[in-house]
């Protein structure tokens, strides 16, 4: 982890000093707890002032974040935290710009920010808390839930197939893609960190627990019992190896990946983790059934890919610079005469 | 030898299939006319398709200029001369020529197959139904091949020419001097010589045609208007309204960030805009008109001037967001170009049905200032005027206008930088006590502006209702009651900060006073002056602040037995002004795509003072 970097007015600070004071409501034992923690232990090593952060979140549950951290905060509506990010983005392209959201805020009514915000490639960190379920108002089921999930909206079982978070952002051109969970704090601090190291839109999808809608909808992937079956943690330049005593690996058969067993195969031969690779990183990104299941893959967890590419605030600040070298800065009597005039004695 | 006669005023509408550039000769001669000095309106009028079937009723594209020695407020009622490409074009507009006019037809334009889809059985221009006008019929088509014999391009590309031979002709009728139009294709063509010859030699061959030919023995000449002295330009509603954002942004020191998404008729702002980025600009064309709100509620957010513009059915898309800034109290500007509804409605027809929208339209209690332009140099005084309302008092503030002055063209005399007010910026850069209040409000009930980048004023806003003067969330009943009358007498104290309403024209007091708001401008002021040039005690006054109205609007109407209302909606501001000043308002409403004329105006005045 990196070293506590000294702040440019407060001297260091500490995760005591991100704390807001107001009161957090949400639901005691809520996955929620552990992501706001990490992120406050996480903040003062940014290196950057509490003035030049601002969290922006939508509607829903997660989207409280912003009151319990003291920086600058938007709560705004639902969907649109993407959107209002974007403008600050364009224009105070020196903030750091979090965008806090949900599974259904995120997926479903700002579905189409997301995708959007994703291609234009801001320097914005995205973090959608995924919890399967609608919480706030009060057990529908989400556009991650599963089929068949009996909720207060589907008694009986909904018929919507779910999205894949992460292949979704894949395909919207995401330049930084990763997934963390509640439940693991020092890997989801790591997680945090690297979406902020990440010049462009980061991504991270964190399995959060709401145990009052939808308690254990992670638990095979967090309870310790079977996480080492169900998990793949990954590390760049690291093979694919998982399993209670690590004992299996994932080996890729042209594009078709296999599990395998390290008893009879070598760790040589398994799949080394690039997260510069696109097309691995897609397969990864299908690594979504239910582990329990065997013959499955498990669950990928950390980082799945990261490009670099221009930033959207970065070109459009550029243009600017560009047509002030180019025209020279605007004359305002020149704009206001246009090209033709007359006087009138 | 040719005579030539003077006019006072003359109505020109120039039409034709949507290709046949009609479009463009309206304009060249619009700044033709502006250069020679004479007032003018116009009313350009599309099809909603961009290349509807050729040759048919909807294809077809108009230009109305209407022009005079005096002051214009309308692009005219009637046409005094009528130009017809095709066949449809004619049919489109026979109605409109006052009888007497002159009809000037491209025959080629009406050759069997043309006159089939206007749905004529006969040629009109052979069968005697045009005895009441004066009828000149030119071969544009064969005559324009003609002069571009020499010319290197092809047929098609000849035959696009044919518009610059009817401003050439249309130049000689009017006894102009062509050359604004030469200057501007060798601007526009310099890359392409042949393009550019064919133009050229199309628009003299059309001057020297008026010169030659016996049949037209007589041409017009209007004086120059008796304007008031000062340097004057040609402007359109809608490049104004960039141009006013532009300024206030110059003006207040802040970056301005455009945030929208292309809709008819309010593009042309982000076009304009968009080629400024060296006037401290960004414009973003979002992924959709909530996305374009909440972008630009981004960029306020961050201490800058936020705006987003867009047409009805873009600003109910984004009333939520709209909501969202009356919530925050930050400066945000949303203008809204109307056009005819509901839902698509008609998109390239102007029409005032937004106005109860932009009053109401919002979840909860949600004030917002409403601004008016009335004629296209005003969009940019009512964009100055909104910037410096929305950061003077912090609050989002809506500015209607219509595709009808947003399209619209008038001679403007247009203020130099220095005559524009400096906008003050207030913002907050340390706390003032030891603990910062974002929503603590000074005497106007105007609060603090604190934007990310200050140390000690990390604070926490939303959409959630807010507690006075700290700004957490609060659910307290009673706070919630006080903070909704908060918002409203803040956005009313505005009335202390604008002028008093002023009779446009006619007296003080009398026994009509006709109230409009919006592009109903020069109709009313037209047929008011009319009515007090024959004795009628009739005033016009005109709305630009609707929300809140100024102080003094309910005692200048008492000043006048009746007031009426005229509006192109179903009556919107009628309802408004009955409401707060229950005052027995007449309305008179026309919901037809196109303005009201001076006509309907002075008819509709003399009923109600006959009853
Ligand atoms: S409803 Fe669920 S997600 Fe929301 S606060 Fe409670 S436990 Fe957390």
């Amino acid at each position: 982890m990196a070293e506590v970097i000294e702040n440019k007015q407060n001297g260091v600070l500490t995760a005591k000093e991100f704390v807001s004071g107001q009161e957090v409501r949400w639901c005691p034992g809520c996955g929620d707890y552990s992501i706001l923690k990490q992120m406050q232990s996480v903040l003062p090593q940014l290196g950057v002032s509490k003035e030049d952060i601002v969290f922006i979140s939508g509607i829903g549950c997660s989207s409280r974040f912003p009151y319990y951290l003291d920086t600058f905060g938007m709560h705004s509506i639902h969907g649109r935290a993407p959107a209002i990010a974007s403008g600050l983005k364009s224009t105070r392209p020196e903030l750091s710009v979090w965008v806090i959201t949900g599974d259904g805020d995120a997926l479903s009514i700002g579905g189409n920010h997301i995708i959007h915000s994703l291609r234009r490639n801001f320097d914005i960190n995205v973090l959608m808390f995924n919890n399967e379920i609608y919480g706030l108002t009060k057990g529908q089921y989400s556009p991650t839930s599963p089929v068949k999930k009996v909720t207060k909206s589907t008694p009986f079982g909904s018929l919507d197939h779910p999205f894949n978070p992460l292949a979704l952002v894949l395909g919207a051109d995401g330049t930084f893609v990763a997934r963390a969970m509640d439940r693991d704090p020092k890997h989801l601090q790591q997680m945090i960190l690297r979406a902020h190291q990440h010049k462009g839109t980061s991504f991270l999808e964190v399995y959060q627990n709401c145990n009052i809608f939808n308690d254990g909808a992670f638990f095979s992937f967090t309870e310790k019992d079977v996480k080492k079956k169900h998990t793949l943690f990954l590390e760049e330049g690291q093979p694919l190896v998982f399993g209670e005593n690590e004992e299996k690996g994932v080996k890729l058969d042209g594009f078709t990946p296999v599990i395998v067993d390290l008893d009879s195969t070598s760790k040589n031969e398994l799949w080394i983790h690039d997260e510069k690779d696109y097309i691995k990183s897609t397969i990864l990104s299908r690594f979504f059934e239910d582990p329990s299941v065997e013959g499955n893959f498990p669950r990928p967890f950390g980082v799945f890919y990261v490009k670099e590419r221009n930033t959207y605030e970065d070109e459009i600040c550029n243009q600017v610079e560009q047509m002030l070298t180019v025209k020279g800065k605007g004359d305002l009597d020149k704009l206001i005469a246009g090209n033709e005039t007359w006087v009138i004695e | 030898m040719k005579v030539t006669e003077e006019k006072d005023n003359v109505v020109i509408k120039f039409a034709g299939d949507s290709g046949d550039g009609m479009q463009l000769v309206g304009s060249q001669f619009t700044n033709n006319t502006a250069l020679f000095g004479n007032d003018l309106g116009t009313f350009p009028d599309f099809p909603a398709e961009i290349r509807a079937p050729q040759g048919t009723l909807p294809g077809v594209s108009g230009f109305q200029i209407h022009f005079g020695n005096a002051e214009i407020y309308t692009p005219g009622d009637t046409y005094d001369v009528l130009v017809a490409m095709n066949s449809a074009a004619l049919k489109a507009n026979l109605d409109n020529l006052r009888k007497g006019g002159i009809i000037i037809a491209n025959t080629s334009g009406f050759d069997s197959k043309n006159l089939r889809l206007a749905g004529y059985e006969e040629s009109p221009l052979e069968d005697g139904q045009l005895q009441d006008y004066e009828l000149y019929r030119i071969d544009v088509t064969k005559i324009t091949r003609e002069a571009l014999k020499e010319n290197g391009l092809g047929m098609r590309d000849k035959d696009r020419s044919k518009n610059m031979f009817v401003l050439g002709f249309i130049y000689w009728l009017f006894d102009r001097d062509p050359q604004n139009t030469l200057n501007f294709l060798e601007r526009k063509f310099s890359k392409l010589p042949d393009v550019l010859d064919a133009n050229v030699k199309a628009l003299k061959a059309g001057y020297n045609f008026g010169n030659i030919t016996e049949a037209f023995s007589v041409k017009y000449r209007v004086k120059p208007a008796k304007m008031p002295a000062g340097t004057y330009r040609s402007i359109n509603g809608n490049p104004a309204m960039a141009m006013g954002i532009i300024s206030a942004g110059v003006k207040s020191g802040l970056q301005v960030f455009y945030g929208t998404y292309p809709i008819t008729p309010a593009s042309d702002i982000l076009h304009e805009l968009a080629r400024h980025k060296n006037y401290n600009i960004k414009t973003y064309q979002a992924e959709d008109e909530i996305a374009a709100v909440c972008a630009a509620i981004g960029a306020s957010y961050g201490g800058n001037i936020g705006v987003t513009g867009t047409s009805g059915p873009g600003l109910a898309l984004k009333s939520e967001a709209m909501g969202l800034a009356v919530m925050l109290e930050l400066p945000l500007v949303v203008l809204d170009i109307q056009r005819a509804g509901p839902s698509t409605g008609l998109p390239t027809k102007t029409e005032q049905a937004d106005l109860l929208q932009a009053f109401y339209g919002r979840n909860g209690e949600c004030p917002m200032p409403i601004i008016a332009a009335s004629t296209p140099s005003s969009c940019f005084e009512v964009a100055f005027e909104a910037v410096r309302i929305a950061l003077e008092h912090m609050t989002p503030v809506l500015v209607l206008s219509d595709g009808y002055i947003a399209n619209g063209a008038e001679p403007w005399k247009f203020p130099k930088a220095d005559e524009l007010a400096e906008i003050k910026v207030n913002i907050q850069t340390k706390p003032n006590d030891d603990k910062f209040m974002p929503y603590q409000r000074d005497e106007r009930l105007v609060r603090n502006w604190a934007v990310p980048g200050h140390s000690g004023l990390e604070h926490r806003i939303g959409g959630l209702e807010k507690e006075d003067v700290t700004g957490n969330v609060s659910y307290d009943p009673e706070n919630h009651e006080k903070m909704v009358k908060i918002r409203e007498q803040k956005v009313e104290n505005i009335a202390n900060y604008i002028p008093d309403q002023e009779i446009e024209i006619g007296p003080e007091k009398g026994d009509v006073l006709v109230l409009g708001w919006g592009s109903t401008f020069g109709g009313i002021k037209s047929a008011v002056k009319e009515l007090n040039d024959a004795g009628y005690k009739v005033s016009h006054a005109h709305l630009r602040y609707i929300k809140p109205f100024p102080k003094n609007l309910g005692e200048l109407m008492g000043n006048f037995k009746k007031v009426l209302v005229p509006e192109i909606n179903n009556g919107q501001l009628i309802r408004i002004i009955r409401d707060k000043y229950l005052v027995p308002a007449v309305a008179f409403n026309k919901i037809k795509g196109v303005p009201i004329t001076k006509k309907e105006i002075t008819d509709e005045v003399k009923k109600l003072i006959e009853e």
